[in-house]
């Protein structure tokens, strides 16, 4: 399932509704979650699941054709952590 | 960081302000949402959202355990587990609004 399908799943759910709104309201959903990781801030989606920013140490990398050595800089990384809810019906029957 | 976490609330007040809807309408739209995508990885769907990240299933064969603390081994079943692979962007957003 891609986004415009996930759109036009909730508008054919919402026959009430703009499409142009449904979209809106998807696009709202997905971009907060990423402005609020870009912040340092977690979301916590009961039942779905939770988004939150970690840390990685700097490191001594190695460029791998040449084999030099590289220091690679910290860096924050977004990360999801699957709800128990979910992670059950994933396991159901 | 700021390090707030963000609920159905907040996401609903984003929302509430770009769309003119009632507040329980727009609870009920964002469940709706956060259950369309459930429904799709648990038939095995992979869900691919463009510029923000792909949610799949992937399934893990029955191995053997150790319990940490006694060294007791125990089966751990086959199961099924979904991963997110976060897209270019929003690493990149993500990097760079948490840097210095």
């Amino acid at each position: 399932m891609i986004r415009s399908e996930l759109i036009q799943r909730i508008s054919d759910e919402n026959p009430h509704l703009y499409q142009r709104d449904v979209e809106r309201i998807v696009n709202t959903i997905f971009e907060q979650v990423t402005e609020a990781m870009a912040r340092g801030d977690r979301v916590e989606l009961r039942g779905f699941g939770a988004f939150s920013v970690k840390r990685r140490d700097s490191r001594i990398g190695r460029n791998p054709r040449t084999g030099e050595s590289v220091e690679v800089e910290e860096k924050h990384v977004p990360f999801f952590k699957t709800g128990k809810l979910l992670r059950d019906r994933l396991n159901e029957s | 960081m700021s390090d707030k976490t963000l609920t159905r609330m907040d996401l609903a007040e984003a929302i509430h302000t770009e769309v003119g809807l009632s507040r329980n309408d727009i609870a009920e739209l964002v469940e709706s949402v956060l259950r369309h995508i459930s429904d799709a990885l648990v038939r095995g769907e992979t869900v691919k959202i463009s510029s923000f990240g792909t949610f799949s299933v992937r399934a893990k064969a029955a191995r053997v355990g150790r319990n940490p603390k006694t060294g007791q081994e125990v089966p751990i079943h086959p199961r099924r587990v979904l991963t997110f692979r976060p897209s270019h962007l929003m690493k990149d957003r993500v990097a760079a609004g948490n840097r210095g």
